[in-house]
Order: C-alpha cells, then structure tokens, then sequence
C-alpha cells in the first residue's frame, strides 16, 4: 500500500494527553514515524496547515437501521455520514428490526457493512433473543462471527436472575457487557426528566434517581459476577458516586454518556420540540455540568454519538407519542468543540473520550497517535464557524436537535488506514 | 383592546392586561346570555369546528353554544370515532380540515402539546380545550371571572387549589393565571398528587388540608380522575375524603365568606360534600358553568378580530 505524509499539523494525542505541532508518516495503513513540525519528507504530503490531526473517533452505539428499516439508515448512509464526522470506527447497536441476536444476523450486518461503508464497522449484538430479556443469545458463536460487545440496547434485563447469569456466561468468555442504567418501573411512560419544567409542560417524567438504581443494581450483579460492564449512558450527577465507588472497589466497569447529554439539557426541550426527545431524557444544567465535569476526570470514560435515526413521521407526533433519539455522526465532532470552546474540556481529554478509551475498552490498536497504530485519522478545524442545517446531512434520517443551531468546529479530512474517506471540499 | 394573539393554546402566554381584556368583554357577554335574545354577530360568516379527541360534554356543549350565541356554523366531530382509528396521524387530519377553511378550530387532545402540534400546520385560529396534563386557558379564565364577579378582584386573594394537582391541565393553567394576577397560591394534596419541582413555582404547599385552608378567599377543589383512585396514587376513596375531601367542617377555617369552586364533573363524596357543592351561600360551582360560555364567546370573538384583520391585511 501506499504512503502518505501528514505534516504541519497540530497533533491531539489522548495518550500524552497533548497537543503539539507536527505530523505523521503513514505506510501500509499504519503510523509509522512522528515527524517533527517544519519536516517535508520525501514522498506524498498533505499540509495540514496547523489544522489539528486526532486519532479518528470510535463511536460505541451507532444505530445503523439494517436489517428491517433500512429507509431510516442503512450502512452507505451512515458510513458517509460517519467519514463526514470523523467518526472511523462505527461499533453498531443490535436494536434493529429483528434484533442482532443470531450468528446469522450478525454475518449478514458484517457482510453488508463491509460493502457499503467507507470507515471501520464493529458489531454488537444482543445480550439475550430478541432483547426479550428471557434467553441469553449464543454469546460464543456471535463473539466467533465478531461481536465485539454485547447489549439490549435500551431495554433492561429486568430479570436479575436472567441478567446474572447472562453476566456470568460473559465473563467466561471475556465478552464486553453493555447494559443501559435504568430502573423501568419508575421510569414507565416517561418523555421527560421530573421537575419544573416536565411540570409545566405536562409532560410524565422520571426522577434521574431512576438512572441511579440501574446502575446501583447493575453493579452488585458485576460484582457478584466479575463481568466486563460499560454502563451506556450515564446523565446524572446522582449516578455517579456509586459509579466512583465501583471504579475504586476495583470491579470491570467502564461508563459512558452521550454528546446530547453534554451539549442540551431538558429546557431545550422548549416548545415539545421532539428532535430534543431522547432516551434517557434530557436533565437539567446540574447534571450536564457534572458529567462534563466527570468525563474530564475519567470518571465517565466515553462519549458516543447514540446515534438514532428516526423518520419524519416517527418525530412529527405529539411529544409523549413521538419516537425518541437524534441522529449525531455528523454532529459528533462540532458538538463536542462545543464542550472544547466553554473551557469544560480540553481536546485531549476529548479525543480519550471519544477515540482511545472505547478502543481500549474494545481491545482496538485505534484511538491513538503512537506508532504501529491503526492510521484512522482525522483532520479538524475546531474553529470553523457553521449554521447546521439538517438538510444537508448524509444521514437518511435527520432528526437532529441541532437544527439551526450556530456550531463551531468542522472535520476537514477524514482517512481510514491511511485512505481518504472524506476531504471538506 | 389588545389581544395580539391568533390562537389561545394557554395562559402562558397571556399578559396580565390581555387576560383583563378578555374578561371584560367576558363580562359583557355573560349579560348578554341573560337576555332572551342571546345573539350577537361578531361570528357570522365564520365556521368553527370543534375536534375533541378526548371524550367531553360540558365543554364541548360550552364551546358550541358560545359560537352558536356569535352566529358561527358550529360542528362538532368526535374523533375517537373517526379517522384517528384508521391510524391517520393528528398532522394530517389537522391538514384535512385545514382544507374545509376553517376559521376556528377548538381542540381538547389527550396528549400534552398536541394541540400546539396542530396549530402549527393550519391557518385559522386555534384554541385549546385541554392538552394532556398540559393547559386548559378557557378553564382557567373562566374560573378567573367567576373569582373577579364574586369577589369583586382578581389580585391579592389568597387561594387553594386542592386534589389531584400533578395531573391536572385545570390547576397548571390556574395556577398561571392567578399567579399572573398577583395572587397567593396554596396546592393542597398528598405528595403522590403534587407535581415535581412545585418547590420553584412560586406557590404553598400543604399536605393538611386545614392547614392550608385557613383564612383563604377561595378553595379551588380539582376533580380525582375514577383511575387513579384505587392503590396507585392514594390508598382508597374512602381515605382521600377524609383527607382532602372539601367538607363544612374544613371550610370552616377559610374566610366566612370563602367561595367554593369546582371544574366539574364533581365526583360527591369523593372531592366534595354534596351538601356544599349545592350550597348557594359558598358554591359557585354553577356560575362557573354560566361563565364558561361566557369566556369563550370573548376568547373567540377576540381571535375572529385578529383573524379578520389579518385577512384584510393580505
């Protein structure tokens, strides 16, 4: 393969934790040598002229809507979306229509994935058949055909015994447990997070507290089983020191949380718009700050996009009735610069988030700047103004609670081992 | 008279002086539905649709008589029984009618929101007969006449709203309303009745209800939805009226001349002593009703003129 020099960059390196002028040699679709700033190797060069250059971002929990709604997304769709993003590595949720709970579905995910989208797809599949919560899916074989972690998606394993023993199984296998924190009963039929606000707008709303007993549950069961678990979303101030707690106790547990859940909070909600109706929903400016604040200390490990593609007539309901989840590929990046310009989070702190941790937490050589990496790269300007229009998303749904919204921070070049996926015309 | 609004989808919206506005001229129909002849024309000409989606009969009744006393083609179309079963969506039904030009279009749905949902896809005015647990204005300002005619006020009352506060459209709208106006608010109701975040609305809570009635103006009693009163939310029937069940003895520690009032339909025994709700003295659960009519005719004749003037405008 090919070579390619990229120089004159400001490079974000999460592992260092810095960010310094300078470039790298990419050969056979690896990093191969650090090369100082000013350096004009031999051989093709792109000049990034001090743009900045980061590890490409690994996305956890991509909603790609094949098999079964492939009008809503489908792997071409998402996978442009994804190289417009920065996003080089899309780890796939099995919620789809059937679920990802058989080594057949999965082949076929795998299969279509690899046709159709220009970046790194990894797949999930269900934790139990049919995300019913019942029978524990053939872990065994479905890590054989590529699972790379596995999770009911938003659905809890309510039955502990089930979920216990599905922890278990995992854990003999080494296999990565991604369960959603959350206690169904209190939060039945909720759009909204309990407060003034829910109040005033009639809507039915849970207590965050919901959050924290999923998660308070979820944890005894770790440690009871010994499982490998990442808490998919957390988004409240109040789950987070039993999540401290666990960490210190030494269990397996990794958490993350959403750009959404750093970016809005539940006033944006405003007038029932339902591009702001997600799962869970929306807190208040607490508990966005408190998260921002703890995945600046590592506590939370990991930012993903949740990215959720709903149609037009799936959104265009009333509130209560309306389909939850946003669609962020595209948003990822300018909406964490959002984070970046409030002097909440630096770009290395950022790129541990969203490229080096969930590729550690997947066993990936990715996330990273160091040699013999992966060359899944991206190229950003984190100043670059925009108005964002939904329009113009690669997304075939675009329901995006960004609509409109002045944002800052656009990819300029996206390279998947060391190829060009996307460049910013 | 200013009313610069062209629909009324809640009280929220709603300044202080334009809620004045409207109950004047409320006033002035609520005599003119004392005449024999009760007509007036500031709806001729114009066609109003009244789509409940939710089950209702005084206030759909309210609102068809209002128009009909204003001279408009008043229909009415129960759409539990229409389209909606045949899945249409609330857009495209609102988009069907649309295309009927309508001029008025009263709406009570069952979820917060849907309303605003409509109005934004059709060009007539749209008033809101009851969202969700979201508002209910015509409720609200017709409370706030019957208060103002009984009272001979509407600002610094002091006032009780008391049940089933968390699901109810009836106590959001009011409580906006009559905060509006300067009021002193107290919700009364168990905690499993209250709605979160009460703490910052500016209000008194009380979990005893005579506590919280002692030396009010007005006791403001919400009805207790059949649903949720077994195990749920409250223990039984029998335990919420002794609890929070407006008897002579509770009121006793209101002001002697404390008004009672009641949205309607009472459930007896339950929220209210039968004997009080049929009292003359306290009860203006009645004139509630009268004015009922009354607010609506204003809210739509007030609507018909800026939508007439829009018109003339394009």
């Amino acid at each position: 393969m090919t070579e390619l020099n990229l120089i004159n960059a400001r490079l974000v390196d999460p592992e260092t934790g810095t960010v310094s002028k300078g470039g790298v040699r990419v050969k056979d679709g690896r990093i191969v040598e650090h090369l100082p700033y000013g350096a004009r190797p031999s051989g093709p060069c792109v000049d990034c002229d001090l743009k900045y250059l980061a590890p490409g971002i690994v996305d956890i929990g991509v909603k790609v809507c094949e098999p079964g709604e492939r009008h809503k997304e489908s792997y071409g769709s998402a996978g442009l979306a994804a190289a417009a993003g920065g996003v080089t590595t899309m780890v796939t949720r099995p919620d789809t229509t059937p679920a990802i709970d058989s080594p057949e579905t999965l082949e076929f995910v795998t299969r279509r994935a690899n046709e159709a989208a220009p970046v790194n797809v990894l797949v999930m599949a269900a934790l139990t058949k049919g995300r019913a919560g019942r029978e524990m899916t053939e872990i065994g074989f479905l890590m054989d055909a590529g699972a790379v972690a596995f999770t009911d998606c938003d659905r809890v394993v309510t039955d502990t015994k089930v979920f216990s023993r599905a922890l278990s199984y995992a854990q003999g296998l080494g296999a990565l447990v991604i369960a959603h924190p959350q206690d169904p009963g209190l939060s039945r039929g909720a759009a909204a997070t309990s407060g003034k606000f829910a109040s005033l707008r009639g809507l039915p709303a849970v207590s965050p507290m919901a959050e924290r007993m999923g998660l308070d549950r979820d944890i005894a069961l770790v440690e009871m089983t010994g499982a490998r678990y990442h808490a998919d979303q957390i988004t409240c101030a109040r789950a987070l020191p039993p999540l401290a707690r666990a960490k210190a106790n030494g269990l397996d547990i990794t958490a993350g949380t959403s750009i959404h859940h750093l970016t809005l909070n539940a006033l944006d909600v405003a007038d029932y718009r339902t591009f702001f109706k997600l799962k869970p929903p929306l807190r208040d400016e607490q508990d966005r700050l408190a998260i921002a604040d703890a995945v600046k200390s590592g506590l939370i490990d990991i930012i993903s996009s949740m990215h959720t593609p709903q149609d037009e007539e799936s959104k265009r309901l009333p509130f209560e009735e309306a389909a939850s989840g946003a669609v962020a590929l595209e948003t990822l990046l300018p909406a964490a610069m959002q984070l970046y310009h409030a002097d909440l989070i630096d770009l290395p702190t950022l790129w541990r988030a969203m490229a080096l941790n969930p590729a550690k937490r997947l066993g990936l050589e990715s996330g990273r700047l160091s040699i013999g990496a992966p060359a899944d790269l991206v190229l950003f300007d984190p100043d670059a103004p925009f108005l964002m229009d939904r329009a113009a998303l690669r997304s075939k749904s675009q329901n995006t609670p960004f609509d409109g919204a002045r944002m800052q921070g656009r990819v300029l070049a996206t390279y998947v081992a060391g190829r060009c996926v996307y460049e910013r015309s | 008279m200013t009313f610069p609004h062209r629909h009324l989808l809640g009280i929220e919206a709603l300044r202080p002086e334009e809620i004045n506005t409207l109950l004047d001229l409320a006033d002035t129909y609520a005599a003119l539905s004392r005449q024999p002849d009760k007509h007036a024309d500031a709806l001729t000409g114009l066609t109003q649709i009244n789509m409940f989606f939710e089950n209702s009969t005084r206030t759909q009744a309210s609102f068809e008589i209002a128009g009909k006393r204003l001279g408009a083609d008043v229909m009415n179309m129960a759409m539990q029984a229409s389209s909606v079963k045949k899945g249409e969506t609330l857009i495209d039904t609102a988009l069907t009618l649309n295309a009927m030009h309508p001029d008025l279009l009263v709406v009570r749905h069952p979820h917060s929101g849907a309303v605003d949902l409509l109005a934004q896809k059709v060009n007539c005015a749209v008033l809101n007969a009851g969202d969700g647990r979201h508002e209910h204005p015509t409720q609200a300002l017709l409370d706030a006449l019957t208060i103002r005619r009984a009272k001979g006020r509407l600002h610094r009352l002091s006032i009780a709203i008391c049940g089933d506060i968390a699901h109810s459209r009836v106590a959001r709208s009011n409580i906006m309303l009559l905060g509006k106006m300067e009021n002193r608010l107290r919700l009364i109701g168990p905690p499993t009745l209250l709605p979160s975040g009460i703490s910052e609305f500016g209000v008194e809570v009380f979990e005893d209800m005579t506590e919280g009635l002692r030396d009010v103006d007005v006791v403001m009693m919400l009805r207790l939805q059949k649903e949720r009163m077994d195990g749920g939310f409250i223990p039984s029937e029998r335990e919420y009226y002794h609890r929070y069940g407006l008897d002579a003895e509770k009121l006793a520690v209101a002001k002697p001349d404390a008004i009672v009032m009641h949205p309607g339909p009472m459930n007896r025994g339950v929220e209210i002593d039968g004997t009080l709700a049929d009292d003359i003295n306290r009860s203006v659960i009645q004139d509630q009703v009268e004015m009922g009519v009354a607010v609506r005719m204003a809210a739509m004749d007030l609507l018909a003129r800026n939508l007439r003037l829009t018109r003339e405008a394009q």
